[in-house]
């Protein structure tokens, strides 16, 4: 699908909350007037100095804002060509940049008297950081977790109990994100009047999909300051892993409207896009509708959702951000996928190279790094966006090497 | 093509004659097997129902209870898909000229399948009405601009959380009938207090001439008569889906569910003699 050029990327979505045909509010009846009111409150808030003050405070001395912009200079070494710089965002509170949104939204939780936090997640980075948030701001945290997912994500499953939050494990569909996401609307329908909703990605119901954007923003703007100071210049190459899209987004949005600089996003190909064992919605899916929002999602010729797969269960999902969708149509993001066998050897390559030990999600973002890196000039700058650390890999990593720990 | 003033006004305009609520009921198509759902929906007419809801299973209905989620896998998993639902609306139109047929689902199959091509061919097999679940009115013009057009009503859904201005956007688009979720939860849960679905009615009434069906949690027939003393259609859906669960394996799968639809329509249908 192709469209138009739009005059700025930054203009969107419109007040309805569509980029082009994607995004949107496809919920049930319910639920509508709730999202309205968190559009409205959201739209208050955003422009307000009091909740921008609160929200930078909490970024700066909780979350640990600014992350820094760390030179890879022994990768770059290695892979020889691109000067590759980190975005170190996996050194936020929690390790990853899930807390940058659920900070942003427990805010407005509590702006709006809501009483009551309800979330998804898939591999527990969500589900740690809002219940995190929760146990800050002292409400109430139910948690929605696939059974599958908490069986292979034991140690954030334990986290988010000693964090205060209910974990609540969903058997329905495959006991993964996407049916999580489902039970914790249901959940939502149920409890009109108290309960607010801290989705994890770019994506559901308007406007969901811009605040989680506009919350994980500061990652470009910081990059941006950040590369001007080393660098005296903009970078010329960004690249993200993409699952619902929100650490890529966040990297990227700063720099949609400079057209020089090129951008990379990189979905989970899991096995093989060919062997339909994968969770790469934008190389292999078509536009669907589905948790809210039309975008590309991976779904029979009946329109019947299919699984997601991906060693990394934080990519693991059918869908993917409207906003994706919409820069995918028109050109300006580049998506481009990584097996699990290459972020596995990426996320190897890097902890021995440097000292960081990746989480399986950026360690795709990586493995591409290292497909374009050497075919670039040294003076090219490229950035990658380690959204988050390794630690909770650690047994799937030993798993899929063979090793017993 | 289908008369605009179609099936599900003749329906509630009998009944209205008679001065008789209405026995909507919804089973999924395809549920347990092709062969069951169809032997069902066969006799659902003459078992009482006024008017029949198909489900669209789908494999993520997220305002569904655990009884209908549980029916969309087992139909999805016989083999269920929109040319099949719409071949079995075809097979009852034969038997059947006047029961009118609402399909009930979630978007995302209707728009695989092509809302324009989709209008067409429901209209074509005597579906009289649909009932999109995620399509509120924000998101509702790319179907019900070819729904309307093939003659096929766009059902509207109210709910507790409707307040006068939302009310108001609601049924202005509607058509055949408005539904009146009387929750605020998922389907086949708890049921709403008798007082709170009457002002609900009261104040769609005020906004709207349509006729008004109520549904969620309605299990017996006494919770039946209530509903059809003060709305004009009571739905049941997850009890007769559970029937149809309990059933599963045994020959008389089929005359149980029956069986209980003929129990809940003498419900209704007596309600307003008392």
């Amino acid at each position: 699908m192709n469209v138009e050029k739009p005059n700025s990327y930054k203009n969107f979505p419109d007040t309805a909350g569509h980029f082009g045909i994607y995004g949107g509010r496809y919920v049930a009846e319910t639920l509508m007037p709730l999202i309205i009111d968190v559009e409205k409150a959201y739209t208050l808030a955003r422009t307000d100095k009091l909740f921008l003050d609160e929200l930078d405070y909490f970024l700066r001395h909780y979350v640990g804002r600014p992350s820094p912009l760390y030179f890879a200079e022994r990768l770059t070494a290695s892979i020889g060509g691109a000067k590759i710089y980190f975005k170190r965002d996996e050194l936020n509170h929690t390790g990853a940049h899930k807390i940058n949104n659920t900070i942003g939204q427990i805010l407005l939780a509590k702006r709006m008297g809501k009483k009551r936090i309800i979330a998804e997640t898939g591999a527990g980075q969500h589900g740690v950081a809002a219940a995190t948030v929760c146990a800050r701001f002292g409400l109430p945290c139910v948690i929605y977790m696939g059974e599958t997912d908490i069986e292979r994500q034991a140690p954030n499953v334990f986290r988010m109990k000693l964090l205060g939050a209910k974990v609540v494990p969903v058997q329905s569909g495959s006991g993964t994100l996407k049916d999580a996401m489902n039970e914790a609307l249901r959940d939502w329908v149920s409890n009109v009047d108290d309960t607010f909703y801290i989705i994890g990605t770019v994506a559901g119901p308007h406007p969901y999909p811009a605040m989680v954007r506009d919350f994980q923003a500061v990652i470009g703007r910081e990059v941006r300051e950040q590369m001007e100071r080393a660098e005296g210049r903009l970078p010329d190459t960004l690249v993200a892993c993409i699952g619902g899209g929100s650490n890529a987004i966040g990297l990227f949005y700063e720099f949609l409207d400079m057209e020089d600089v090129n951008i990379y996003a990189v979905e989970a190909a899991g096995k093989g896009l060919k062997t339909g064992q994968h969770a790469a919605s934008l190389s292999a899916g078509r536009p669907g509708v589905l948790h809210g929002n039309r975008t590309y999602l991976l779904q029979d010729d009946n329109g019947q959702i299919e699984e997601a797969y991906s060693i990394s269960a934080g990519l693991d999902y059918p869908g993917i951000g409207p906003e994706h969708a919409w820069l995918r149509d028109n050109g300006r993001v580049k998506y481009v996928s990584a097996t699990d066998k290459e972020a596995l050897d990426a996320f190897q390559f890097c902890s021995e190279l440097e000292g960081i030990i990746p989480a399986l999600e950026p360690a795709h973002a990586l493995a591409y790094v290292r497909r374009i890196a050497p075919n670039l000039s040294s003076d090219h700058l490229l950035v990658m966006n380690m959204c988050g650390r390794g630690d909770k890999d650690v047994f799937s990593v030993a798993n899929a090497l063979g090793v017993t720990i | 093509m289908i008369n605009r003033e179609g099936r599900i006004k003749a329906r509630f305009e009998s009944l209205a004659e008679k001065k008789l609520a209405g026995l909507i009921t919804f089973i999924t198509a395809g549920d347990p097997d092709q062969k069951s759902s169809e032997d069902i929906l066969m006799g659902l007419p003459h078992a009482g129902a006024d008017l029949i809801e198909i489900g669209m299973p789908f494999t993520d209905p997220m305002a569904d209870g655990p009884a209908i989620q549980l029916s969309s896998k087992r139909a999805l998993a016989s083999g269920q898909n929109m040319d099949k639902t719409l071949k079995m609306v075809e097979k009852f139109r034969k038997q059947d000229a006047d029961t009118p047929i609402i399909l009930m689902g979630y978007y995302n199959p209707i728009y695989s399948y092509g809302a324009e091509r989709f209008s067409v061919s429901a209209a074509n097999v005597g579906v009289d009405g649909l009932i999109i679940v995620d399509l509120p009115p924000e998101e509702e013009e790319e179907l019900v601009q070819p729904a309307i057009k093939a003659g096929i009503d766009f059902v509207r859904l109210t709910t507790p959380t409707s307040d006068k201005k939302r009310l108001l956007k609601l049924v202005k688009t509607a058509s055949g009938f408005i539904y009146h979720i009387s929750i605020t939860g998922i389907t086949g849960t708890q049921s709403a207090e008798t007082l709170d679905i009457r002002n609900a009615v009261g104040k769609i009434r005020e906004q709207s001439n349509l006729p008004i069906a109520v549904g969620f949690g309605i299990r017996t027939p006494a919770q039946a008569a209530e509903i059809a003393s003060i709305a004009d259609a009571a739905v049941v859906g997850s009890a007769i889906v559970e029937k149809i669960a309990d059933g599963i394996g045994s020959p008389d799968c089929v005359n149980n569910v029956l069986q209980y639809v003929s129990e809940m329509a003498n419900g209704v249908h007596t309600a307003r003699m008392n």
